[in-house]
């Protein structure tokens, strides 16, 4: 197990994301991240307008150089939206991309408990909480390197599948193009007139 | 299409459907069945002589049954391929004793009878979905009177009437006098934007092709009489507003109301419609010589097949979902699959082609390194922990773990296999298995935090990342609002979570758990979910015996479009939560404490 880390003493640097006001509008950053600089192994809690914005990310990877964090908590949007930025950010300043998490205080606290911002701020606590006990198990963890085949499968024969089967044979790479009836051309092949053209569609 | 029917890169397998796609991004496996055309490809050069011979007329698909066609066919003139097909179900000879003509006729030779069905495998990189869509079928809405009223079209089938090539050259005719129709009346919004019948979503098209089909009926026919019954004019795109006002300018006249009733003059099948006139607040009668049903699209019948094949979500209106609404438009969750066209949602030719070009350059994108780094999310077995038991081999979607059992060996996980569900995790009895980045420590370090400070007031969630953990976010992006106290553990599958986990959080207090996962058939780990089911049953009855009430822990399908789904679950959870007592919680962790102790 690639785990070179894990004797390491956790230095954790948390971020807290206002996302302009879709997260501070509801959710007391500033206070969520006075409470998480007093978490174990937390050495840098800082709340900051747009964590993903260049000065957002250097913010972070300066902290890395300077403080010597092995652990970074975004505390943001979604990670299904900005795990991979930060997991770059993370890379960037030469720490591992899986010693990221990610805490979801948009999506899932202040735009679902708009009208509730001191019970959302209790619940971006906690979710802090979690991200930073989560990352102190964290390990460094190596990509998978797999063979990716040169080739397409389209499915669908119609205007939308001819001209991506196109494209990719065009660029070189080769396309099996599967059709359920006797011939391409799908609905389009149809139509007499096509708008706002109004020439033939064949 | 010429061009696709004839480039050296494209295989194209027409009459041919996907039967199974096995494999992963970089490295997908695709069973197609080609059936059996009949007629060879290569050789048939279309000059007809079958056709002419054979006896048996079936109505003309491809002019939705307007014209007809023989058994022996081709689809349409421009077809790719051009060869000759034989239609199968209608055809009399495949028995040549019985018919046989057209293979007599062939001087080619290239009708063959005993043609069979051919298995065709591909090994692909990447996969564009193009399955489109169908058109709406009008029958329900009884009012128009599609079914009653021979001179009450669909918007295709004026299409085929008005095309050169379809079945009257291009003449406009009524169907029951065959003349051309002085006045013609259309009807927007048929199956679209409706609570009640049809579909509730805007079909983006049909506004724009009833501008177009106005002009083209102008140009044929100057003195035709237009109207255009309408709720609203989508004429948004580029150029479309352009066409509704040289639609206008020509004289079409556009009558804001869609008509109650169609009714049909006996004396000479003229229609009479009445409509409510919003912008005169007036009941109006309008007579018309023929009316088209602006007929609005949705996803085709058979869209399950591939979305159960390839673990895609749907929307609730049907289409496809895609990764991201605005940042990932043609990609799927699944990573080296994509969409393009009308599988995605209702979308005009430009759009479509946009669309198709994006998802091939999100495919080259993909494909262009030649190679791929995957998450390191895989499972690895501790050998010395390891008991051979099998299970693990037994639960694993991907075959990816092997244990022999003979020779006593450890399981050994192949890396480049595993997907990371972590199934084998979970249901390991010697805990033997490693999951990394979703490992035993993490998850449970995660439970205690949520519950450190109220344990009985907040609402432990195990969400899986594909579906219910994207549900959630889906909420959130509609704004729909639920108890501030639920707290979500991200995994990547609902197969991962551990018996353990929840009877920790239960030990530390909580009075309810969730576990969610992706619906049956959506699962990204093709059945980890099936796993996950069986768990939660085996915990219930567990839970029974140690007199605890099942239901504080409870077990639902989310899928990534369910943002209201989700939403009604927290509440549901919350009112489950809030009836469960101080001393029923207390009594629990007694319970389960002492089971540890007989354990040990």
């Amino acid at each position: 197990m690639s785990e070179q880390n894990q004797n390491i003493e956790p230095r954790v640097g948390v971020y807290v994301c206002h996302c302009g006001l879709n997260i501070a509008g509801v959710v007391d950053c500033e206070a969520v991240a006075d409470y998480a600089a007093g978490l174990d192994g937390v050495v840098v809690s800082r709340h900051d307008g747009y964590c993903c914005s260049e000065p957002g990310q250097n913010r972070i990877k300066q902290d890395i150089a300077e403080q010597g964090l092995n652990r970074v908590v975004v505390a943001s949007c979604s990670p299904r939206l900005h795990e991979s930025t930060f997991r770059q950010c993370l890379a960037g300043a030469g720490l591992n991309p899986y010693l990221l998490e990610m805490a979801n205080l948009r999506e899932q606290c202040s735009w679902v408990h708009g009208a509730e911002p001191e019970a959302a701020t209790g619940k971006a606590r906690d979710l802090v909480r979690s991200a930073v006990a989560r990352t102190k198990g964290l390990t460094v963890r190596t990509e998978i390197e797999v063979p990716m085949a040169k080739s397409t499968l389209v499915i669908g024969g119609g205007v939308a599948g001819v001209q991506a089967a196109l494209d990719l044979a065009d660029a070189g790479y080769q396309v099996t193009l599967v059709e359920k009836e006797p011939s391409i051309g799908g609905m389009m092949a149809r139509l007499d007139k096509t708008y706002p053209t109004m020439d033939c569609s064949i | 299409m010429a061009d696709a029917g004839r480039h050296p890169n494209i295989t194209l397998l027409t009459g041919s459907q996907v039967e199974s796609v096995g494999g992963y991004v970089g490295n997908f496996t695709a069973r197609i069945l080609k059936k059996a055309r009949f007629v060879r490809e290569g050789e048939c050069t279309a000059c007809g002589d079958c056709v002419e011979v054979c006896p048996v007329v079936v109505p003309d698909e491809f002019n939705v049954g307007l014209s007809s066609r023989r058994a022996i066919y081709q689809p349409f003139p421009q077809a790719v391929p051009s060869a000759y097909v034989l239609d199968q179900d209608n055809c009399l000879g495949h028995d040549p004793i019985k018919c046989g003509k057209c293979a007599e006729a062939c001087q080619k030779n290239c009708i063959d009878f005993d043609m069979n069905d051919e298995e065709i495998e591909v090994s692909v990189g990447t996969i564009i979905v193009a399955t489109g869509m169908e058109v709406y079928d009008p029958t329900v809405l009884d009012e128009y009177g599609y079914t009653r009223h021979q001179n009450v079209l669909t918007s295709l089938e004026l299409e085929r009437l008005i095309s050169s090539g379809g079945p009257t050259q291009g003449e406009v005719v009524r169907l029951t006098d065959r003349q051309v129709p002085k006045s013609v009346a259309f009807i927007q919004c048929v199956g679209s934007r409706s609570q009640r019948r049809g579909n509730p979503y805007c079909s983006n098209i049909c506004c724009m092709n009833t501008i177009k089909s106005t002009l083209q009926l102008k140009e044929h026919y100057p003195e035709v009489e237009l109207k255009v019954f309408y709720i609203d004019i989508r004429a948004f795109g580029k150029g479309f507003e352009d066409m509704f006002r040289r639609s206008r300018g020509e004289g079409v006249h556009f009558i804001r109301g869609l008509p109650g009733e169609i009714k049909e003059d006996s004396d000479n099948q003229d229609l009479i419609l009445t409509v409510e006139n919003t912008a005169t607040n007036q009941l109006e009668e309008h007579r018309a010589e023929m009316v088209v049903l602006a007929t609005g699209v949705h996803p085709p019948e058979e869209m399950h097949i591939v979305q159960e094949m390839l673990a895609l979500q749907k929307c609730s209106d049907g289409f496809y979902l895609e990764a991201h609404p605005k940042l990932q438009p043609v990609d799927s969750a699944t990573r080296g699959i994509f969409f393009a066209g009308c599988a995605e949602g209702p979308k005009d030719i430009k759009e479509s082609v946009t669309q198709a070009s994006a998802a091939a350059a999100r495919a080259m994108r993909l494909m262009t390194p030649g190679k791929l780094l995957v998450e390191a999310i895989t499972a690895e077995v501790r050998p010395e922990a390891c008991t051979v038991c099998g299970i693990c081999a037994k639960v694993c979607p991907y075959n990816a773990i092997v244990v022999d059992k003979k020779s006593g060996k450890p399981a050994v996980v192949t890396e480049a296999a595993c997907a990371g569900c972590g199934t084998c995790a979970a249901e390991c009895p010697a805990d033997a298995i490693h999951m990394h980045h979703f490992t035993d420590g993490q998850i449970n370090a995660q439970i205690d935090a949520i519950l450190e400070d109220d344990p009985a007031g907040v609402i432990p969630v195990f969400a899986c990342n594909w579906c219910s953990y994207a549900g959630a976010d889906f909420a959130g992006v509609s704004r729909l609002q639920y108890p501030a106290n639920t707290r979500l553990i991200r995994t990547m599958c609902s197969g991962r979570v551990d018996e353990d986990f929840v009877w920790r959080a239960f030990k530390q207090g909580a009075a309810v758990v969730l576990v969610s996962g992706c619906h049956f058939g959506d699962c990204h780990y093709i059945d980890a979910n099936h796993w996950t089911d069986k768990r939660i049953k085996r915990m219930h009855r567990k839970m029974e015996k140690l007199g605890i009430r099942p239901e504080r822990l409870q077990l639902e399908w989310i899928s990534a479009a369910e943002g209201v789904r989700f939403q009604g679950v927290m509440q549901d959870m919350e009112q489950l939560r809030a009836g469960v007592s101080p001393k029923e919680i207390k009594e629990t962790q007694r319970v389960l404490a002492e089971q540890k102790k007989k354990k040990k």
